[in-house]
């Protein structure tokens, strides 16, 4: 299995430059305002309703982690029971392997059209580029896929690929693209793109997809959605091939019983998606529909890495319901694409530099005020501050081998800094020197505003804020003058 | 009661009056306080920047001079009129390895943020404070999601008289502070003071109340910027406020 994985188009070292622009564009900021507090609001309302949501949340997380201590023998279990199916099961350890066993099997079939549902591993290995280049047209079927594929760009957003766009944005597009005047209403336009897509669903050789939940038990894999395009693409091309992260595997049937409660829940406020399609194997003699062969190709591309610690390996548990991104204080403001990943938002912040390694996407894990929003409503429980403090110690520790140009600068500059200042705050006589310090400076800076623009924090400070005029005297001096009268509290003094 | 007072240290050089306020609080609800001046800072801005080692430099020897006044001084408690810097102290078992994580532990057991233990240890919750005008409250966020800190602060200024408390539907979202993340990164940290003080601004209220100084900081200094006449108020101020004059 491979060390580190890679992640198609990343451009994470980016992020300095990507998320100011991100922060400027009006437009953006009304879609994502909109896009997040839409859901993140039904997501908080239906969870509100559930009187055992803790419960649920203890299960996921517990069932998750048994998953993760014995990853290799539920994969096996897998591996056979679909096999027994009648699905046939490939590994791959890097995009390269898994792009070449799709465009393999599709170049055994003579496809020239490949249907695809929403699959973010999909994304992440770039199949999309992969079946072009060996000559298959890969048409997204998903409409905020679709309408990120034919605006030429990735997704934004892990369940709402084209969060970042607002429905007149999204009228131009078509309007442009079809090149023929298009309705106002949000229905009119599905109901162009339904079109669209339909005739590609009848032509097409081979559905591709992704699943969020394999289930060992039964060799099945579960995929959830709300177009009902999923279940074209898996029941009218004669090939179906679901393209899985090996994480993604779950013990018993039974198991879905949890994880139906709460990927709904979280990822779109709905008790249940609208669609649940469970493939067990190809199409049977008695069936009415559905593919004759059925491949899983199952990714490790760097997965297998995080498991050998424990505050690395619950990065794992995701279930990608992407709760965490509509309630992230950071992304609501600069929203996806800002990240340079396909995996945003704190999620991403913590999984993309694992699985493509640190000094990919150093700058991610800094851009968070950990306020741990993104914690409370993780169903599976993911602590993602204690996994950002982690990877943040990691970029300090381990030194410029894994940190972006960015981060190298920053830590650089940061190194004196917090040298002095445990030195300093190792001793009264020196803390009380430098809170002195630090107070003349505060004071010089709110009278004289150049000071403020020339030093390092006071200048990122006063971009946009005042500086506090600060006391003449600290707590402390004020507390001993008061115990030296006689007034209780002041204490044990040095 | 005898309490031991972790003033935190931006309370102490930039905030004293919070500091004060909180220990005439206290001592009003019968506490002893003792406030060891010997303590700097939980080592905080370190941890949450990576910097390791420098934090549990820092964070040792906090938890040491509160584990002796624990074990040796007889106080009962330790207030920290600052949710984070509570939380920190949580953080410190983790951080800090062998006979220290135990020290830890003990500390981490009895460390209270002000208005979790003034209304959870002490049972007080009208401290016949009296302070009229409109406000609003601010969950700061480690107090809110590290030590389960929600009531508590909203019971306490129910009894002030003359106070009127508005909720904001934004209370709970983050004020963009974050440590060094306000100054690396200013740009989100403004736009995500600005979507709180948006809806702040529509309240109609004088003042919005935390219990961390590090978040009123961040809110203060951009409502100034904004031309704003919201004030920043510390809960400690608020509580040991008697007159009617906001």
């Amino acid at each position: 299995m491979s060390e580190r994985g890679s992640i198609h188009h990343l451009k994470a070292t980016d992020f300095s430059e990507l998320y100011p622009s991100a922060l400027t564009n009006v437009e953006l900021r009304g879609a994502l305002a909109f896009g997040t507090k839409l859901v993140s609001n039904r997501r908080d309302n239906t969870v509100a309703a559930v009187d055992d949501w803790q419960d649920l949340r203890d299960r996921a997380s517990s069932i998750k982690t048994d998953v993760l201590s014995n990853l290799d023998q539920y994969l096996q279990v897998f591996e056979q029971q679909a096999q027994a199916s009648g699905t046939h099961v490939h590994w791959a350890s890097t995009p390269a392997e898994a792009c070449s066993i799709i465009t393999g099997l599709a170049e055994a079939q003579g496809a020239k059209l490949a249907v695809k549902s929403k699959s973010m591993v999909s994304e992440e290995i770039g199949l999309n580029q992969a079946l072009e280049e060996s000559g298959v047209r890969p048409v997204e079927t998903d409409l905020g896929e679709w309408i990120v594929q034919i605006a030429g760009e990735t997704p934004s957003h892990i369940v709402a690929p084209a969060l970042h766009r607002s429905r007149e944005d999204v009228r131009e597009l078509f309007a442009r693209v079809l090149g023929r005047p298009m309705p106002e209403d949000a229905e009119g336009l599905t109901e162009v793109a339904r079109l669209e897509l339909r005739q590609a669903f009848a032509d097409a050789d081979i559905g591709i997809s992704g699943a969020n939940f394999l289930v060992a038990e039964t060799g099945s894999f579960l995929i959830l959605e709300n177009e009902g395009n999923i279940r074209m693409t898996t029941s009218l091309p004669r090939m179906h091939i679901a393209l899985v992260g090996i994480e993604k595997v779950l013990p018993r049937l039974s198991d879905l019983d949890v994880f139906l409660r709460v990927i709904g829940r979280s990822g779109t406020g709905q008790r249940l998606t609208s669609y649940q399609t469970l493939v067990t194997g190809p199409r049977r003699t008695s069936d009415d529909d559905g593919p004759d062969e059925v491949h899983v190709v199952l990714l490790d591309n760097g997965r297998s890495s995080l498991l050998a610690e424990e505050v690395t390996s619950q990065t794992l548990g995701c279930i990608r319901c992407g709760a965490c991104l509509n309630t992230c204080p950071v992304y609501r403001q600069i929203g996806g694409h800002a990240y340079g990943s396909v995996y945003p938002g704190p999620i991403g912040s913590i999984l993309t530099p694992q699985l493509a390694g640190l000094h990919q996407a150093s700058q991610l894990p800094f851009a968070s005020s950990l306020c741990g929003a993104c914690r409370d409503v993780c169903p599976v429980k993911i602590d993602i501050p204690e996994v950002l403090l982690h990877l943040r110690a990691k970029s300090v520790a381990d030194g410029p081998r894994v940190r972006d140009a960015v981060t190298h600068q920053k830590i650089r500059r940061q190194v004196g800094g917090f040298k002095m200042w445990s030195w300093a705050m190792r001793s009264p006589r020196r803390y009380r020197m430098a809170g002195r310090v630090a107070r003349v400076m505060a004071w010089m800076a709110t009278r004289l505003p150049f000071i403020g623009r020339c030093s390092g924090p006071l200048r990122g400070w006063t971009k946009g804020r005042v500086l506090p005029t600060p006391p003449r005297r600290s707590f402390r001096a004020q507390m001993a003058r008061r115990k030296q009268s006689g007034t209780p509290g002041g204490g044990a003094s040095s | 009661m005898k309490i031991a007072f972790f003033a935190s240290c931006l309370i102490d050089q930039f905030r004293p009056s919070a500091g004060l306020a909180a220990v005439e609080v206290l001592e009003r609800c019968g506490c002893e306080v003792v406030f060891d001046q010997r303590q700097t800072c939980c080592g905080q801005p370190a941890f949450n920047s990576g910097f390791k080692s420098e934090a549990r430099s820092v964070c040792s020897r906090a938890v040491k001079l509160l584990d002796e006044q624990l074990e040796q001084q007889g106080c009962e408690a330790i207030v920290c009129p600052s949710g984070s810097c509570a939380a920190m102290l949580h953080h410190a078992v983790q951080l800090l390895g062998g006979a220290e994580a135990q020290m830890a532990q003990r500390v981490a057991a009895r460390v209270y943020e002000l208005g979790a233990f003034l209304v959870d240890v002490l049972g007080c919750t009208d401290l016949e404070a009296a302070w009229s005008g409109r406000v609003t409250w601010h969950d700061a966020c480690h107090g809110l999601r590290d030590l389960g800190i929600r009531d508590q602060p909203r019971q306490l200024l129910s009894k002030v008289r003359g106070l009127e408390l508005v909720e904001a539907k934004t209370c709970d979202r983050c004020c963009g502070f974050g440590g060094t993340f306000s100054v690396s990164m200013p740009g989100i940290s403004l736009a995500m003071a600005d979507e709180k003080l948006d809806e702040l601004e529509t309240l109609g209220v004088e003042a919005v109340v935390s219990g961390d100084a590090s978040c009123l900081m961040q809110l203060e200094g951009r409502l100034r910027e904004r031309g704003s006449s919201i004030k920043g108020l510390h809960l400690a101020e608020i509580l040991a406020s008697r007159e009617s004059d906001p």
